[in-house]
């Protein structure tokens, strides 16, 4: 009776998830279409069938604008959920989200520093780097705060969770401060450009911008699911997860660049858009448990989507307007985050 | 066989193990005893390298420094004193953790085998966060069982590391994790743990390491180290040590504080 009731309930979990990953996967192609075909233009994809008969204006508007922006909103959303992900396995713990712990911040100083600074970069630096300067600073500045956050919120294995928050509020104002002090110094075009940091927006996507940050994003999406056993087995504590054989530091110090990679480069791009992280990794968790393996590839399906279809009700409630998204994943975001902390009062100590 | 050479822990700047010496055999359960702060948890963290220390273990001829942790896990499973964790698994995906690293065939079935082992087989579907702490530690023992489940690989032994295994566990299922532990010596494995109740002790154990103030004061068989006068040394209260017939177990009776 045992033997058998086992592999029936294992594998009851893992169809579920299974299930959700190919719900998800069609759901993506699903906004990934809306996306494409929908616009405050108004040109629709049909025109894609008149072939050679298309308005260069269609073609244009397909090929430069939305066709960018799209793959742009699916690798951002991918990115986000998957540092969140990331980073929530690394500190056990589901309030983990590099938006909340200054991770975030950390890598909008760092682009913030490479807009406003950028010019003073020895030349040859610039003509190396070109695009690639912003990304490459956000990373950065991701990934020294990732560090520093972990260094003072673990002790012997343990995360303290209090810590790790009030490590990310210090981290997150520090930064704000800097980020602050370059604003005050910006001229007015890197004003504009730095505007864009505080509130996320999809509307800067361009081609230059993707083939710059695209490439880490896509590295970070398909480097984390090679820490899922890792994850899983650093739910068992530090010292726990060695003893069953994993490379503890290997599986940190991955884990940590993935992180920093994706939010460096998410927010290269797109700017701060909250909540994604920790909505979307809380949400899979509930509906087919806690396994990595299952966990990483679907939270980069569903936050894809997620910010896709928040990319469009930022683009048509205002239209010809546009709202930044971080408004929208902030307004349906919060609430949600709010309400996990309502469920777990009691069961978590701060 | 495990060995432990001149091993010296400090925390901070206070040494806290003064040069242990001591040596555990496969086919044998080897228990860790003695008074709190003894040292026997720093000891045992120092054979499973979780403090650092000066001196060196050698496991199946080894130093263990030397070993990788995948090279370590397939060698020994350790049971940590306090068992945590993050996320709601159920209790067949934690135990399964212990798979790992593992090679063997069978691991469904193993992961079964295990549970019905720490007598938990009807929660496999449980989620862990839901069960007692009785419960939880039962799950723990079986996830680091299913890792080093063969006692015996290629003719080398493999050992179990247990701290304080039957620590929050009831009468009835602290006699199970004894005589779990004395199958798994039977069949040719290792097993050092670290215990409280002495008479549990006498049970379990083929050999026993008394700590007293960071030192090892005595190792060898029960009846040997486990003396009134030892027990009365490193406990500072009175014991009346002895065997009762017919099948002559050993107990160890404190006696009550007062007039001799």
């Amino acid at each position: 009776m045992v033997a058998l009731d086992i592999p029936r309930l294992a594998g009851e979990r893992e169809a579920q998830a299974r299930l959700t990953l190919f719900v998800l996967a069609a759901a993506l192609a699903l906004a990934m279409l809306l996306s494409l075909s929908h616009g405050a233009s108004g040109v629709s994809l049909w025109s894609l069938t008149l072939g050679d008969a298309m308005p260069a204006r269609d073609r244009l508007i397909l090929w430069e604008i939305r066709l960018p922006r799209m793959l742009t909103g699916v690798l951002v959303g991918a990115s986000l959920a998957v540092a969140g992900a990331v980073m929530q396995g690394l500190f056990r713990n589901p309030l983990a989200d590099p938006g909340l712990v200054g991770v975030g911040a950390g890598a909008g100083l760092g682009a913030v520093l490479a807009i406003v600074l950028g010019g003073l970069a020895p030349l040859w630096v610039a003509q190396t780097l070109g695009y690639h300067l912003v990304p490459l600073a956000a990373f950065l500045g991701g990934w020294a705060s990732t560090l520093v956050l972990y260094r003072v919120a673990t002790r012997a294995g343990r995360t303290s969770v209090a810590t790790m928050l009030l490590a990310g509020i210090a981290l997150g104002a520090l930064a704000g401060a800097v980020t602050g002090l370059l604003v005050y110094i910006a001229d007015d075009r890197q004003l504009r450009d730095l505007t864009f940091w505080g509130l996320g927006s999809l509307g800067g996507a361009s081609w230059p911008k993707l083939m710059a940050a695209g490439p880490v994003m896509l590295l970070a999406l398909l480097a984390a699911p090679f820490l899922a056993r890792g994850l899983n087995g650093l739910a068992l504590g530090e010292a726990a997860a060695h003893h069953i054989g994993l490379p503890v530091q290997r599986v940190k110090s991955v884990a940590i660049l993935t992180v920093a990679a994706a939010t460096g480069a998410a927010v290269a791009v797109a700017g701060g858009i909250g909540f994604i992280g920790i909505v979307v990794p809380h949400l899979l968790r509930l509906a087919t448990g806690p396994d990595h393996r299952y966990l990483l590839v679907n939270a980069g399906l569903a936050g894809a989507t997620l910010l896709l279809l928040a990319d469009l009700i930022a683009r048509s409630i205002i239209a010809p307007a546009e709202l930044p998204i971080g408004i929208v994943t902030a307004t349906l975001g919060a609430p949600v985050f709010l309400w996990i902390l309502l469920r777990r009062r009691g069961v978590v100590d701060l | 066989m495990l060995t432990a050479e001149d091993i010296r822990v400090s925390l901070g700047k206070v040494e806290v193990l003064h040069g242990v010496s001591a040596q555990a055999q496969a086919g044998e359960v080897t228990v860790i005893v003695g008074p709190n702060g003894s040292g026997k948890t720093t000891l045992l963290r120092a054979l499973t390298g979780d403090v650092p220390y000066q001196g060196r273990v050698i496991l199946n001829g080894q130093d263990c420094a030397g070993l990788s942790a995948w090279e370590l896990a397939a060698v020994r499973g350790v049971l940590p004193q306090a068992a945590v964790l993050a996320f709601p698994f159920t209790v067949a995906e934690v135990v399964r953790l212990g798979l790992t690293s593992a090679r063997h065939s069978g691991r469904g079935d193993l992961v079964a085998r295990a549970l019905a082992a720490v007598d938990l087989a009807g929660l496999a579907a449980r989620l862990y966060q839901e069960l007692s702490g009785g419960q939880q530690a039962r799950v723990q023992l079986a996830r680091v069982l299913v890792q080093v489940w063969e006692p015996m690989v290629d003719g080398l032994p493999r050992w179990l590391l247990l701290d304080e295994p039957v620590a929050s566990l009831d009468i009835a299922h602290q006699l199970g994790v004894v005589a779990l532990m004395r199958d798994y010596a039977r069949k040719g494995g290792g097993v050092v743990a670290v215990l409280h109740d002495l008479n549990l002790t006498a049970m379990a154990a083929d050999r026993v390491w008394l700590m007293d103030q960071g030192r090892l004061t005595g190792q060898g068989p029960v009846a040997e180290v486990l003396t009134d006068a030892a027990l009365e040394r490193a406990y500072g209260c009175r014991f009346r040590v002895g065997c009762l017939p017919p099948a002559g177990g050993w107990f160890a009776l404190p006696q009550a504080a007062g007039p001799v």
